[in-house]
């Protein structure tokens, strides 16, 4: 079984970010980057299926040169060899343009299983696995929690989360896409052995050629969605910020939620 | 031009609607009216034709669309964007606007991918900017929020879904339109590729933290489950039930009977202590009901701030021992 894992190299949204002077998006120079989290567990579930049915997992992303780091990391974890749609053509898309390029990549994998992240944690629209689905014309499922393969290999058993903390229960025949969250297993770590032998294994770049694709229907160009600019959110009033070291700030909380707002 | 449609996709279980149609509604009547639209809201299901004629007694729109087949009895991406999407090509609304839910965003790209319409998820706000209509969504775990636009180019329909609480449910215009059926031919020869086995509860046991008067809750920021106790402690000062975000459940720190948020559980106390949480959205429609909120948190820029009435600036692990003795010392 061929496997297909799409991910994405997100900036770390843990480190202090900074809008760009233009405003068009954020400084990205000396910024980390990381697997996308939900795609992390994606790589998990599709590692871990690998090994236990004997398949091999084909790792994809869309991204600049950087993204390559990514790519690595996920041949260290055990992916068995990877495809970087690294073309300047294929950047900046929307899910729709980004969505339909990975198809094509997909397709010509031979592929009958994707594994994906619900959503990225940088444009976060949660739709480039479900366009992937939609245009390979399988059926996906998205804010998986739970997956197991059944017996034939042919279906697999699927927990959706729904809200209120409900989730439903499905059966999916394959080929299919799963789109993970966050949580659905625990990923591994990289071994010195793994790392070692992803040194061998091989990335291969494609460009829209090479996947049928006309250039103006990928990334920016192929995108219906422009991005115009990023900007601080809007404080709602904001909160009142209790200044001073922390025994000072906790003294004067407690003194406005008695007094002031009369909560406890 | 003929004037522009604008769809307001409903959502229904068994004959209920969601809490955010009408939100979605009120959203289509506004943008509308922007854009020098009509609105027609939408009706997918089983059975649901005397519901889809009581709302179009009941609300401003031209229409209330209905697709009525067994097919759609129980929701499916698949049977539901089969339905969807020949309308979209039949009858060209230029807006389609959709719930911000876990069910809508996952079939709503599908319909977008197969009408070749544009994707904009998460909306909090638009406006008319430029004779277009310019969407608002947050972006980079709601640290920024992103202005986007569609192409004139584009061409096609633009799909975008409306957050909870972006247009109130109390700007629904009422009035009245007609019900009318639209096909569901398509679906005749629907071939089901997803099978529904079950609903199950997503915690194993049940803590019900709706009813809680004070919650203290930990997100990321606490950094493992052995740096609990700071959150312990002050839980047991307040006489308070402990909540967490997202990332702490992922991780083990707490059992998942202890998450608040979207996928989780919603709650309304009187006081939240949210600690080391950078408000997500996710996060965010789980407890912005509360009814004040305390952000603690060493990010300055976190968006939990813009919602909180109070807020400490600073590692949690030195505030919230010295909030624990404070509390103490006040009640004696």
């Amino acid at each position: 079984m061929r496997i297909a894992v799409c991910i994405k190299q997100v900036p770390d949204t843990e480190s202090r970010l900074r809008v760009r002077a233009d405003g068009t998006w954020i400084e990205e120079d000396d910024l980390p980057f990381v697997i996308n989290e939900s795609d992390e567990y994606a790589l998990e579930e599709g590692i871990a299926l690998a090994e236990k049915t004997g398949g091999e997992v084909v790792v994809f992303t869309v991204g600049p040169a950087r993204a390559a780091e990514a790519l690595r990391k996920a041949l260290a974890l055990g992916a068995a060899r990877a495809v970087h749609l690294a073309d300047a053509a294929f950047q900046r898309g929307d899910a729709s343009s980004t969505g339909a390029a990975l198809a094509a990549a997909v397709a010509r994998e031979e592929c009958s299983l994707v594994f994906t992240g619900s959503s990225s944690d940088d444009l976060s629209y949660g739709a480039t696995g479900t366009v992937l689905a939609s245009a390979l014309g399988w059926p996906h499922a998205w804010l998986v929690m739970g997956f197991s393969l059944e017996e034939g290999g042919t279906s697999c058993r699927v927990v959706r989360e729904m809200e209120s903390g409900k989730n439903e229960l499905l059966r999916i025949h394959l080929p299919a896409v799963i789109e993970v969250q966050a949580g659905i297993n625990h990923p591994r770590y990289a071994s010195l052995k793994g790392i070692m032998a992803a040194k061998k294994k091989p990335i291969v770049e494609v460009g829209p050629g090479d996947l049928g694709l006309d250039p103006s229907a990928v990334g920016a160009a192929g995108a219906a969605v422009e991005l115009l600019g990023v900007h601080a959110p809007s404080a709602g009033g904001g909160a009142q910020i209790l200044p001073g070291d922390p025994a000072t700030a906790a003294k004067a909380l407690v003194d406005k939620l008695r007094n002031e707002a009369r909560v406890i | 031009m003929a004037t522009a449609k604008v769809w307001a996709i409903l959502q229904q279980r068994d004959g209920e609607l969601h809490r955010q149609s009408r939100e979605t509604v009120a959203a289509a009547q506004e943008l509308a009216t922007l854009v020098g639209g009509t609105v027609d809201a939408v009706l997918l299901g089983s059975g649901i034709a005397p519901l889809a004629a009581t709302l179009a007694g009941q609300w401003a729109v031209e229409r209330v669309l209905h697709a009525d087949h067994a097919a759609l009895a129980t929701y499916t991406p698949g049977a539901y964007a089969t339905a969807l999407a020949p309308a979209i090509r039949e009858e060209a609304p230029a807006y389609v606007l959709f719930p911000h839910t876990y069910q809508s965003v996952e079939y709503f790209p599908r319909v977008a991918q197969q009408v070749g319409g544009a994707i904009v998820s998460a909306v909090g706000s638009f406006r008319l900017a430029d004779g277009a209509i310019q969407w608002t969504r947050p972006v980079l775990g709601g640290k920024l929020q992103a202005d986007v636009r569609v192409k004139a180019t584009s061409g096609g329909a633009t799909l975008a879904s409306i957050q909870p609480g972006a247009v109130s449910a109390d700007r629904l215009r009422a009035g009245s339109g007609v019900a009318a059926a639209l096909p569901t031919t398509a679906l005749d020869s629907w071939k089901p590729d997803r099978e529904i086995l079950g609903v199950e509860s997503a915690a194993k046991e049940e803590v019900d933290l709706s009813k809680a008067d004070i919650i203290v809750a930990a997100g990321r920021g606490v950094g493992g489950a052995d740096k609990m106790g700071v959150i312990q402690a002050l839980a047991e000062a307040l006489g308070a039930e402990i909540g967490a975000s997202r990332p702490v459940i992922d991780n083990g720190w707490l059992p998942r009977d202890r998450q608040i948020g979207s996928s989780g559980q919603t709650v309304a106390p009187k006081l939240y202590v949210a600690a080391g949480i950078s408000g997500a959205i996710q996060h965010l429609v789980g407890m912005k009901g509360a009814s004040c909120i305390v952000a603690i948190n060493k990010d300055p820029n976190a968006p939990i701030f813009a919602i909180a009435r109070y807020g400490i600036v600073g590692d949690l692990h030195e505030v919230l021992p010295a909030l624990t003795a404070a509390v103490k010392e006040a009640k004696g």
